[in-house]
């Protein structure tokens, strides 16, 4: 009896095991594990490494009156206080800033169903956690962080990211504003070894329409460390009762883009219609095009090494 | 005997339900491939790339929407020989010529301030032209072969897909994206201040399309431009164009080397 039994419960055992085993789905949508290296060509002003665009440049920025005033008010020099040294990291950062991405599931280990996909690899940023569980957003009440709250769905073999919840942050590195309201749509669009990011930004007190952007990466073979730092608050010496500010309509920087590159000031203060084509019928006899390339620093004009291969 | 005739019903169990498991996940992976091919481009398509686009100049506004100064090279990986050709450029020379066209290739093209009209021309062929500069671009699917002798022009000869992004033919049809090879294109400019790029430049694009609340949608067209030659990286760069509701901001304008 024993015998029979046992045998029986092993060929059972054994017969459940491999239909387990072989029943497990491969996880949903596509690999985008590795680490990407960012190309800067696309946003190769706006993404610029070291302090970003110049000042005043919104163009094709879909600002609205407060947008526009609030970003004239802006000053560089914010970035040196301790309570806003940080104000560029929210994780729309992923669309403005310079820096490549080392991405990477967190799987489950039994089932191997991926809760989520993360984000690492950039400076001063934490990594970005995008749930992939369904888990639902918190309360519109709960705290907005630099992290904000971020979940995944895959549509299409695209993973299409939510964010919610960010703290007040830029949307471009010059001082354009984003609130605490503001929510990002982010598509991560791989073919072969390039992978495309198109954010969709939202943001119901600074925009007149949804901001879009783009960004590429090409796959690389050095790998990027997933551990890194974030935003270290410092002291740089800055009087911190005093935030560094320009009065409306004293922003010294105003006339900057017409006098250095002959463009006419209503496309520099930005709104939906500079980004169409339509517009340049508009600035056509206003334009002055320089002789030559007139960017300060002048590495700034890019050239050879600008723009090392990756391996 | 009695021991193994025992066992016998045990096992011929577990091996159907080995059998049966196996193919039920055959089938589910080979859903959307076990049909016979479609009949054409146009009939596979996984999204409808036809209408009246614009682009939407977000980024890089002051090197697209107007023509940047000479010698402003910030965005593309020039090289050495591209630079000493940059740096040579002439636009009178150019217009004298009668090469107003050159920044107004292919691998420039999509990435200038310009709407698209986008049609079939017929099954296998969809026909994207541009008002900006008034192009014309043929993207054949199937079959096609190019022409002989082999013509060189601004927007050369096109090969399109429609590619998976799990490589091969996997995944779901709706989940495929439009794939360009182009090929035979003449000398020309990424940029409308004379940053070159050889006849040689090989041009892949990935085309996706995203639709959005609302019945809106986005194109969203990646280029990469490789030229060992004019530049020392493969140039990747994509452009956003917003689907419009009707052709009335269509305005075609002759290529111009100034403006």
């Amino acid at each position: 009896m024993w015998p029979r039994l046992s045998a029986a419960i092993v060929v059972v055992a054994a017969t459940s095991a491999l239909v387990l085993a072989q029943a497990l789905p491969n996880p949903d949508g596509i690999d985008l594990s590795g680490s990407w290296a960012a190309r800067n060509f696309t946003d190769a002003i706006g993404n610029m490494p070291g302090g970003g665009p110049r000042p005043v440049d919104y163009m094709g920025i879909p600002l609205n009156d407060i947008g526009r005033a609030w970003s004239l008010v802006y000053s560089q020099s914010q970035m040196s206080e301790p309570g806003r040294i940080c104000d560029y990291y929210a994780p729309s950062y992923i669309a403005i800033g310079p820096m490549g991405l080392r991405i990477w599931p967190e799987s489950e280990l039994v089932t191997g169903y991926t809760t989520a996909w993360m984000i690492g690899g950039w400076a001063d940023f934490v990594p970005i956690t995008m749930w992939m569980d369904r888990r639902p957003h918190p309360s519109q009440y709960a705290a907005h962080d630099k992290s904000g709250f971020t979940t995944g769905v895959w549509e299409d073999d695209v993973l299409v990211t939510y964010t919610t919840h960010m703290e007040a942050s830029m949307i471009r590195r010059n001082g354009v504003p984003s609130s605490d309201r503001a929510t990002m749509t982010a598509r991560f669009s791989r073919h072969d070894d390039v992978l495309t990011i198109t954010a969709r930004i939202d943001d119901p007190i600074y925009l007149t329409e949804p901001y879009y952007l783009t960004r590429s990466f090409a796959l690389s073979r050095t790998p990027l460390n997933p551990a890194t730092h974030p935003c270290t608050v410092t002291n740089e010496g800055v009087d911190a009762e005093r935030v560094p500010h320009y009065k409306p309509g004293q922003n010294p920087f105003v006339g900057e883009l017409t006098e250095l590159y002959g463009i006419p000031q209503d496309a520099v203060l930005g709104g939906a219609e500079t980004a169409l084509p339509e517009f340049r019928k508009r600035i056509k006899d206003k334009y002055v095009r320089p002789s030559k390339c007139v960017s300060v620093p002048v590495s700034t004009c890019g050239g050879p090494g600008t723009y090392p291969p990756i391996d | 005997m009695n021991f193994s005739r025992t066992l016998k019903p045990i096992v011929a169990v577990g091996v159907l339900i080995v059998i049966a498991s196996l193919a039920t996940r055959s089938e589910v992976r080979g859903q959307g491939r076990g049909n016979q091919p479609p009949a054409s481009a146009r009939a596979a398509a996984p999204f409808d790339p036809t209408g009246y686009w614009s682009s939407l100049i977000t980024q890089n506004w002051r090197l697209r929407m107007v023509p940047p100064g000479k010698g402003d090279y910030i965005g593309i990986p020039i090289s050495a020989a591209g630079k000493r050709a940059a740096d040579g450029w002439d636009q009178a020379k150019d217009e004298a010529a009668g090469n107003q066209c050159r920044p107004y290739g292919a691998p420039g093209l999509m990435n200038l301030p310009t709407h698209l009209r986008i049609a079939w021309q017929d099954d296998n062929t969809l026909r994207v032209d541009t008002d900006y500069g008034t192009q014309t671009r043929l993207l054949h699917f199937g079959s096609w072969t190019r022409p002989e002798p082999r013509k060189r022009s601004w927007q050369g000869n096109s090969i399109a897909v429609w590619a998976s992004r799990r490589g091969g033919r996997g995944g779901p049809p709706s989940a495929r994206y439009l794939r360009i090879t182009t090929t035979d294109l003449l000398s020309g400019y990424l940029r409308k201040n004379g940053v070159p790029y050889g006849e040689n430049a090989s041009l892949l694009e990935y085309v996706d399309l995203f639709k959005e609340p609302g019945g809106a949608a986005l194109i969203v067209w990646t280029a990469v431009v490789d030229d060992p030659v004019n530049l020392e990286t493969p140039y990747i760069i994509s452009s956003q164009f917003k689907k419009q509701p009707d052709g009335s901001a269509w305005d075609p304008t002759p290529c111009s080397a100034g403006w």
